[in-house]
């Protein structure tokens, strides 16, 4: 099995990033025949009818949510939202650095479809490489007129300007990325409104994430149809998978939704290394809940995720194989969840604390088999509780570990608990008794 | 401060690190809440001011200009003291605490003076599989051996390079896969201003994630496709030159004053 090159078909290519080589690779084409050769509300129809679901983690129709922005003579904005920060996800980072015209491109055609005249790329304040790259590109673009003015004689206006944020996972979430793009904390908003009616700005906001706009430019070039062979049932298209952890290759690897998930561990990533087995994997970043090898044969699609009862999310999958203990990860993963949370909501803030705490006794074998109980109960009392999804994300991963793997965390809490008190016993066995400080009151 | 800890006893009835200078004043109820400063009283340097000006100018909202704002005034003064905050917030027109209170929320805003330099360290769940702790604790003992100075050594939460894990970003540049083995090595050449690791940045030439796939004699199951571009059915190749390399990426960085200052530097005389 290989891979399905659609996105990635000229990655390889050097200096792909320049205007020069991406003109030359037929760069910039889908833009005149968008603004040219069809209408704003054929643009939209063309991306609805493809199916293309976001691939940011919601996997919410693209052209639905493009169709929601209201029509009027009111400000609207696009905002690209290019804080890949979900552990395991590195897709858009090689989309940027690589091939940073191709989103360009994709934000000024969904400009198109939204009515938009003004876009923003909201991009983490890390990838600075990435950032510098698309500003170089953003510049280019404004010389060769693709941006600005009138653009190209269509009388369609739009400017972009690259963003950069300054380290918040939860700015990934699309109401805190405006918050923050406002120039506030970001912390999410209650919905509804949704920022297709109230966005950036009290405005109209089409958010959308950087793969998802890399896909407009080739929807438009060869078509809806065209683009719904490749995929399966309502998820149609590529997908970049990005798989990590215990495996031999890791890295990005397109592929056509729909094909099994064990194909995309073994045959391309190359399974985990030598001796060892995949233990549990989780299959749409750190915030999707695990699933375990018997689920190695399902296909990776939007459905079939879901009704495995996880989610295929901004499509990463981390492999973690049978030599890595359990508790530890989940422990990392709520520390993740704790530091990352905004604080504005009790079941997040609290819940995400109280999980890391009960996790480190368990660890360090404070843990009483009631704690497991507690820990599933909290994980049950943060989902769904929450303005945006952040608590959920540890809570969904963390209580799925333990509906797989109850029995390990159960061994792994006895074993801490005898290993703690073989230390609290050894100074007792020391013959040192004679040195008892005085007791009582002074 | 650090005496009441010491009386107390308690690392966690109070702040375990000690706080910077200019954040442990108590608050003077009596005194008039923090207005805008005035800009004929605070004196910014030339550089970040027209970089300000220039932030403030990209957005429908000069607020949205408060993020890459105070990134500018970090690197000038190293991290977002108190007079970094009113040196922005004279020219952004808004209160010190309104910026005090966005740069507490962002990780790579400083709010004490850490060094000027930076080496974040990921360790997050996909790197945590990989063994980042080792790395980390690796790298911190031989900074410590070494006597690093001058940069903020921290762990830090997905970088988004987990094809590299674990791997480390040094001042924006990503380096990895890294094993505890190349500790002293990546100490020495960081303490010594060196590149880090030459040849394992992503940006370096001929880096590449993922180790290519054996080739497999198998025929493609879907079709070779172009993507944003390819076969124009009916249209001519664009007659392009070729590129000339990439374009320059860096962006000029306004010179950092020492660590642990936050004053203006004297404007040069010969300017204007």
């Amino acid at each position: 099995m290989s891979e399905t090159r659609v996105l990635l078909a000229n990655i390889d290519e050097p200096d792909l990033h320049t205007m020069d080589v991406y003109e030359r690779l037929g760069g910039y084409r889908s833009l005149r025949k968008a603004l040219l050769e069809m209408t704003p509300e054929a643009v939209l129809a063309e991306l609805e009818e493809s199916g293309l679901r976001g691939r940011g983690g919601a996997g919410f129709s693209m052209g639905k949510k493009a169709s929601f922005i209201p029509k009027g003579s009111m400000d609207k904005y696009l905002c690209c939202n290019a804080d890949e920060s979900e552990p395991g996800t590195f897709k858009d980072r090689l989309l940027m650095q690589k091939n940073p015209h191709m989103l360009i491109e994709g934000c000024i055609i969904g400009s198109i479809a939204a009515g938009a005249n003004k876009g923003f790329i909201f991009i983490r304040g890390e990838y600075e490489l990435q950032a510098d790259m698309l500003d170089a590109a953003v510049a280019e673009a404004y010389e060769k007129q693709y941006l600005g003015e009138d653009i190209l004689g269509s009388g369609h206006t739009f400017e972009l300007v690259v963003h950069r944020g300054q380290g918040a996972y939860i700015c990934g979430e699309e109401t805190g990325l405006l918050d923050a793009l406002e120039g506030k904390r970001g912390n999410p908003r209650l919905k509804p409104p949704f920022p297709a009616n109230q966005g950036l700005y009290q405005g109209p906001t089409l958010i959308n994430n950087v793969e998802t706009l890399c896909n407009a430019p080739i929807i438009i070039q060869h078509g809806a149809e065209w683009y719904r062979q490749y995929g399966e049932g309502n998820s149609t298209g590529t997908k970049i998978v990005s798989v990590s952890g215990n495996v031999q290759r890791p890295g990005n690897y397109e592929i056509a939704l729909g094909i099994p998930v064990r194909e995309l561990i073994y045959d391309l990533a190359g399974g985990p290394p030598e001796g060892r087995e995949v233990k549990c994997f989780f299959p749409g970043g750190s915030s999707a809940p695990v699933l375990t090898k018997e689920h190695l044969d399902l296909p990776y699609t939007f459905e079939a995720m879901a009704e495995a009862g996880s989610m295929l999310g901004s499509g990463a999958i981390i492999v973690v194989d049978d030599s890595e203990p359990l508790v530890p990860l989940a422990l990392r993963l709520a520390e993740f969840y704790r530091h990352e949370s905004c604080g504005k909501c009790v079941p997040c803030r609290e819940g995400t604390n109280w999980t890391v705490k009960m996790l480190e006794r368990i660890d360090e074998g404070e843990g009483t088999p009631m704690d497991l109980e507690l820990l599933d109960q909290i994980q049950g009392n943060i989902i769904g509780n929450c303005l945006c999804v952040l608590g959920d994300s540890m809570a969904m991963p963390v209580a799925s570990m333990l509906k797989h793997f109850r029995d390990e965390f159960e061994q792994h809490m006895e074993e801490a608990r005898r290993r703690r008190d073989l230390e609290e016993l050894t100074p007792l066995a020391a013959p040192e008794v004679a040195a008892v400080p005085e007791a009582g009151p002074v | 401060m650090a005496e009441r800890m010491e009386q107390v006893g308690d690392e966690g009835a109070l702040r375990a690190a000690p706080l910077p200078p200019g954040w442990d004043d108590a608050v003077d109820l009596e005194a008039p809440p923090a207005t805008i400063p005035d800009p004929a009283e605070v004196d910014v340097p030339d550089a970040l001011r027209i970089e300000i000006e220039r932030l403030m100018s990209l957005y429908p909202d000069r607020h949205s200009a408060t993020l890459p704002a105070l990134g500018a005034a970090q690197r000038v003064h190293g991290w977002c003291s108190p007079e970094a905050l009113r040196q922005v917030a004279s020219v952004m027109q808004v209160t010190p605490a309104y910026l005090s209170s966005v740069a507490t929320f962002y990780d790579m805003l400083r709010t004490e003076p850490a060094g000027s330099r930076y080496v974040y360290v990921c360790t997050s769940v996909a790197c945590h599989v990989r063994n980042a702790k080792k790395v980390y604790e690796a790298i911190a003992e031989q900074a410590e051996a070494q006597d690093l100075e001058d940069v903020q050594l921290r762990e830090f939460e997905c970088l988004g390079a987990c094809d590299m894990a674990p791997m480390a970003s040094v001042d924006g540049r990503f380096v990895g896969p890294l094993s505890s083995d190349d500790a002293p090595e990546f100490v020495r050449q960081l303490k010594a201003g060196e590149t880090v690791l030459p040849g394992r940045g992503l940006e370096d030439p001929g880096y590449s994630i993922p180790v290519p796939a054996p080739q497999s004699d198998e025929p493609q199951e879907h079709p070779s496709v172009h993507a944003a571009g390819g076969e124009w059915p009916g249209d001519e190749e664009l007659d392009v030159p070729p590129a000339e390399g990439p374009p320059s990426r860096r962006r000029p960085i306004v010179e950092p004053l020492l660590p642990g200052t936050s004053v203006a530097p004297e404007p040069e005389e010969d300017e204007e």
